[in-house]
């Protein structure tokens, strides 16, 4: 277990202190995309620092907003540790947000249909329905993947618009809503809608759910064998081969599981948000969720920091609209640079790293900032032909 | 079915095949290179607004069409500064680029065109060379974009990619980029040219819709066209000619269903089969083809020099 201990994202073991550890890196991140977003806010009119404040701090200052910040973190908390527990293996998943698509029409349906049942039976079924769905969804790509070596970076991210028209060819066709003729399927049983953690607020089960799931993660990930095993294979797939590990069932499972928790993401937006399936249910909270696994260092307290931080930027983001009218836009602008340095600043620190250390060419699968084919190279490890490259 | 149905059918494929094939052949250049570029979709995007931007301001849409080719090798610069320069993850540096293009796009779009009417361009002129030859002419009649898609960009493309040493020195790089660097290739500034020519190519496809097609910008103009075209790269198996193939193949389709759902008896297929297979049949082809998938060498790898 020792051997595997400094994760593979921060590499050989360092002080948190030290200027090249994650957190300092992230931190980095953020204050150079605060810098490089200020040209656009001062474009706005709006003074750049009453921004930050205005993006940051207000949403926690009082307890309406605040509250918010946990309702726009909980999709991306599960999309952000879909993503981590995939990237962690080294299996690509770009898919999170077709998953979260597959898990809400799943949810809606089975929501529509348990009308007479108690809560304490329909909220399992329809997040258990969620989860296979996103499940179901993540297969083949993950399956093309361990049988062929086809890299899933493409499959996974071309299945998000088709789940996105199987969402519109529902809501236009069967599920349209029969009363009001709009593209939106029927409300779902009053038993299945998430109950709201506080009452009068939109915060709701989702959160706890999706904590939970954070939870069991990191726990899964961190202490048991399962978890050494997958981050071994994210670490290096000729190593973890070699030391016995069953690589392409580690991969096949990382990938169901990460589906799945995407596929609940979508149930929780259907339960706990719109009460039925609509066509803007996810404004790309899985491709959200890679900015959060990202910056979360692909691991789960990581996430769950991340995605309370994107919460935060989100509210703030709309609040900042209203009272300094810079377009809330700069939210989703935020969000690509931040994803753009955080993977740079990786990337910076794994050059620096291995400046003259020849590490024989082998792609870290499991570090964010390394790219590579780790699918071409699994499947030739799996039959032996060729050695490491 | 008429011959005018025929002839109509004809142009409205190459009307709509025309930004696919500049995506595709951009894409191409990024990939043959070795670096698959998921800022397609954000650069095709920002190329559509800031086309219609400058379009509006200037009232010249040649300078729109300018501003598109500029923003796409901006965005093909900054790629290459992630992925050549620094070795940044290549699938997660080309998502953070779409979800940022499209931030700042519609951005900018509220501070520029806040709210208010929609606000129009004349959109470019229709060619009509052919008008003498009656219905069979109405196949010509096409934007200039089109034809300079067809008629310049593709084949010069080609010919650049697989008879001209750059064309070489891409391929070169993008298979195996360790040898081109013993041959005394520059890998990185290879890749960063066919990552900026490629992101003018993607540009100037998503200025296609704001200049010619609609004269005006709205929101999701590009509607993953990005994606369809990273789709079409693999179905032409990273060639030139096969995926400007793969792409009137889809508008053919495309256009043949659009007009096909007003007839009775066919309004009954949904739209969105239609439109979901290009991606359902890249991935079918990706299983059946399984194990002999013939990626670029380098595919999704930094090069380093050890």
């Amino acid at each position: 277990m020792a051997l595997f201990r400094p994760a593979s994202w921060t590499g050989p073991r360092r002080s948190i202190l030290s200027p090249w550890s994650s957190p300092a890196l992230v931190v980095l991140a953020v204050l150079i995309t605060f810098v490089l977003t200020a040209g656009p806010i001062l474009l706005a009119g709006a003074n750049p620092i009453a921004a930050y404040v205005e993006f940051l701090v207000v949403p926690v200052t009082s307890g309406f907003t605040a509250i918010e910040v946990l309702v726009s973190a909980t999709p991306i908390l599960f999309t952000g540790a879909a993503v981590a527990i995939a990237f962690r293996a080294g299996y690509w998943n770009i898919g999170a947000e077709g998953q979260l698509l597959l898990g809400a029409i799943a949810g809606a349906g089975v929501g529509i249909l348990v009308g007479g049942l108690p809560a304490i039976v329909a909220l399992p079924a329809m997040v258990a329905a969620g989860a296979l769905a996103g499940a179901a969804w993540a297969l083949v790509p993950a399956l093309l993947r361990v049988r062929f070596g086809i890299d899933e970076v493409v499959t996974t991210l071309l299945l998000n618009p088709v789940a996105l028209l199987v969402v519109n060819g529902l809501l236009h066709g069967p599920w349209r809503d029969p009363v009001t003729g709009f593209p939106e399927s029927p409300r779902i049983a009053a038993a299945a809608e998430f109950p709201a953690l506080l009452p009068g607020s939109r915060l709701h089960l989702g959160f706890l759910i999706a904590m939970a799931v954070v939870a069991a993660a990191w726990f899964v990930l961190a202490r048991t064998p399962a978890g050494l095993r997958l981050r071994a294979v994210g670490l290096s797939p000729h190593g973890a081969r070699f030391a016995g590990i069953d690589v392409s069932g580690t991969l096949l499972r990382a990938a169901l599981v990460s589906g799945a928790v995407a596929g609940i993401a979508g149930v929780s937006e259907v339960a706990g948000i719109q009460y039925r399936l609509t066509g803007g249910l996810s404004p790309g909270y899985g491709y959200t969720g890679i900015v959060v696994a990202t910056l979360g260092a692909l691991s789960m307290p990581g996430v769950a920091l991340a995605a309370l931080f994107l919460g935060d930027l989100t509210v703030g983001a709309s609040s900042a609209a209203r009272a300094l009218g810079i377009p809330s836009q700069l939210g989703a602008v935020t969000q690509g640079v931040l994803l753009l340095t955080t993977v740079g600043l990786l990337a910076l620190r794994r050059n620096r790293l291995t400046r003259g250390i020849e590490i024989g060419g082998e792609t870290v699968a499991g570090d964010v900032a390394a790219g590579g084919l780790p699918s071409a190279a699994t499947a030739i490890s799996e039959e032996g032909e060729v050695e490491q490259e | 079915m008429t011959f005018t149905f025929v002839f109509d059918l004809l142009a409205a494929t190459l009307r709509n095949a025309t930004p696919l094939v500049y995506g595709t052949v951009g894409e191409t250049y990024s990939e043959r290179s070795g670096v698959l570029n998921l800022g397609i979709e954000g650069t095709m995007y920002a190329g559509a607004f800031a086309g219609f931007a400058v379009a509006f301001t200037t009232g010249s849409p040649l300078l729109g069409l300018l501003a598109a080719l500029v923003v796409g090798v901006l965005a093909g610069a900054v790629m290459g500064l992630l992925t050549v320069t620094l070795g940044a993850n290549q699938h997660v540096s080309g998502i953070g680029l779409t979800i940022g293009l499209i931030g700042i796009s519609e951005f900018a779009n509220r501070l520029l065109f806040q709210g208010g009417e929609l606000r129009r361009i004349e959109p470019m002129p229709l060619l009509e060379p052919l008008a003498f030859l009656g219905a069979p002419g109405e196949i010509f009649h096409q934007y200039g974009l089109t034809y300079i898609a067809f008629l310049v960009v593709v084949p010069l493309a080609w010919w650049v990619l697989q008879r001209s040493s750059f064309g070489l020195e891409i391929r070169a790089v993008g298979d195996n980029p360790e040898a081109a660097d013993a041959a005394g290739i520059n890998v990185g500034r290879t890749r960063y040219l066919a990552l900026m020519i490629g992101g003018a190519l993607m540009g100037i496809g998503g200025a296609f819709f704001t200049l010619a097609v609609l004269g005006s910008f709205t929101l999701d103009i590009i509607a993953g066209r990005g994606w369809v075209c990273v789709a079409l790269v693999i179905f032409g198996r990273w060639r030139i000619g096969r995926g400007v193939l793969g792409a009137l193949l889809f508008s053919l389709l495309f256009s043949l269903q659009f007009r096909l759902r007003i007839l009775p008896g066919f309004g009954e297929l949904p739209f969105e089969v239609l439109l979901a297979l290009p991606y359902l049949v890249v991935i079918l082809a990706l299983a059946l083809s399984g194990r002999n998938v013939a990626y670029p060498g380098a595919y999704l790898k930094p090069y380093r020099r050890s």
